[in-house]
């Protein structure tokens, strides 16, 4: 019987932080697929509030929110730590998770948004790169973390990844890698980590479905 | 381990509130310097370049951003005294979650009563007592919501007291009678005077948010 399940969707960078952070700590899990247009009785069991994967569920009690959820695997499963131990480390490191975390439901939009909406979504995308690259990548470190990758990268990972994908559906190009040179590396380095290589979804998969979303979304709209 | 500790603050922000509270909980000493938020301090600007924002609590030349890090941190270094952060794994998740919440919901929809009228008004007046109902479903019979003494929740949602008096003049409702449980929980932090201490007068909260209004050319 598994002691721990994850309630998920495949293309979801919540979903997969916490995928990595079972994987790097080599804790086994029960993946369980949500239809999100669907919600199983389950789920909405388990996260009535705001009724979201990830779900994170471990001796039959609920985790929900993808930080809180990375935080708590952190405390119980204490191998290959994601956080540092120093007090003051850990504060800067979540001051970067916490900056990621609130630009992430920002930055999705980049696709679901037309004309001044979008070019506002567009200036977040740029505002996160710019601190990126100037106050949080500063020393030239190959990670957040230092040699390793930590929560804050984990925490980036939209960046990483998603950011190609909402540029595709959305048709624009927002990421120019010259100008963000110490971003560029870090993101070559995030994906190169084993672990992310093997537990990215398709974003050719991820485009055709955001493309079909974003058809519907207009179509609504003009309705 | 106390060295020298600074907060830069704004006496209405709910955010800085909560720093002052865990600071006066564990009775930790340290200079309380006001900004001016029209005019930010160089010191401001050089300790928070990110977001600019107050409040920043400098611990020994070193600066910790965002309130709910500030009360993570405190409790930590200090953690001999009044621990605010559960110690059990699994109700700090509870916690942490809560204070999320908190954070995205209260603060966002609490402004929008005070800004906007009409509908926008009434729905966010509405969802504004639906999470406040929430809430009290978390608190249950406990007398905080961190058990028998102060937790990070409590810490994280009492600021807010202060801005209830401004929305309720603004919204045209009473908070009261609809979350009765909630100003019980309420009265009960403000006896602490960790709480009182830390929170500015209603009145004067109210004061601030109708200049505020006459600078944003809000009616």
């Amino acid at each position: 019987m598994a002691v721990v399940k994850l309630f998920g969707a495949w293309l979801s960078p919540y979903v997969y932080k916490v995928i990595w952070a079972l994987k790097l700590k080599g804790i086994p899990y029960e993946y369980i697929e949500e239809d999100l247009s669907n919600k199983s009785p389950l789920l909405l069991q388990y996260n009535p509030i705001h009724k979201k994967v990830p779900v994170l569920v471990h001796d039959g009690k609920p985790i929900y929110e993808s930080t809180v959820i990375l935080r708590y695997i952190d405390e119980i499963w204490p191998q290959n730590p994601l956080l540092p131990a120093n007090p003051y480390d850990r504060a800067v490191a979540l001051f970067w998770i916490k900056f990621a975390d609130d630009k992430n439901p920002i930055i999705a939009k980049l696709y679901q948004t037309e004309g001044e909406e979008q070019q506002a979504v567009v200036n977040e995308w740029l505002e996160m790169l710019e601190a990126m690259e100037e106050h949080a990548l500063i020393g030239g470190k190959k990670f957040f973390g230092g040699d390793e990758i930590n929560m804050v990268d984990i925490a980036f990972c939209m960046v990483a990844h998603w950011l190609g994908v909402f540029e595709d559906t959305a048709g624009l190009k927002v990421f120019e890698p010259h100008k963000f040179p110490q971003v560029s590396s870090w993101i070559q380095n995030f994906k190169s980590v084993p672990i992310i290589k093997d537990n990215l979804p398709d974003t050719d998969k991820i485009v055709a479905y955001l493309k079909r979303r974003k058809e519907m979304l207009l179509t609504s709209k003009s309705n | 381990m106390a060295g020298e500790l600074v907060l830069l603050d704004f006496w209405p922000s709910p955010f800085g509130m909560r720093s002052r509270i865990a600071l006066a909980e564990k009775g930790i000493p340290y200079e309380y310097r006001e900004e001016d938020l029209r005019n930010k301090s160089d010191l401001l600007l050089q300790m928070n370049p990110v977001h600019k924002k107050i409040p920043v609590l400098i611990h020994n030349g070193k600066p910790v951003c965002e309130s709910v890090i500030q009360v993570q941190y405190i409790d930590e270094v200090w953690h001999d005294k009044a621990p605010l952060i559960p110690s059990d794994p699994y109700q700090r998740a509870v916690a942490r979650f809560w204070v999320d919440f908190i954070d995205k919901k209260i603060y966002e929809l609490g402004s929008k009563i005070w800004k906007t009228k009409g509908e926008e008004q009434a729905n966010a007046k509405k969802e504004f007592i639906e999470c406040l109902k929430l809430l009290e479903g978390e608190l249950g019979d406990k007398t905080y919501f961190g058990g028998e003494s102060l937790g990070y929740v409590d810490v994280a949602l009492v600021p807010f007291y202060s801005w209830f008096y401004a929305y309720e003049k603004c919204g045209d409702f009473s908070i009261e009678a609809e979350c009765p449980k909630m100003i019980a929980w309420v009265k009960r932090c403000m006896q602490k005077e960790s709480v009182a201490k830390s929170l500015p007068d209603q009145e004067k909260v109210y004061e601030f948010i109708l200049q505020l209004k006459k600078v944003f050319g809000i009616e």
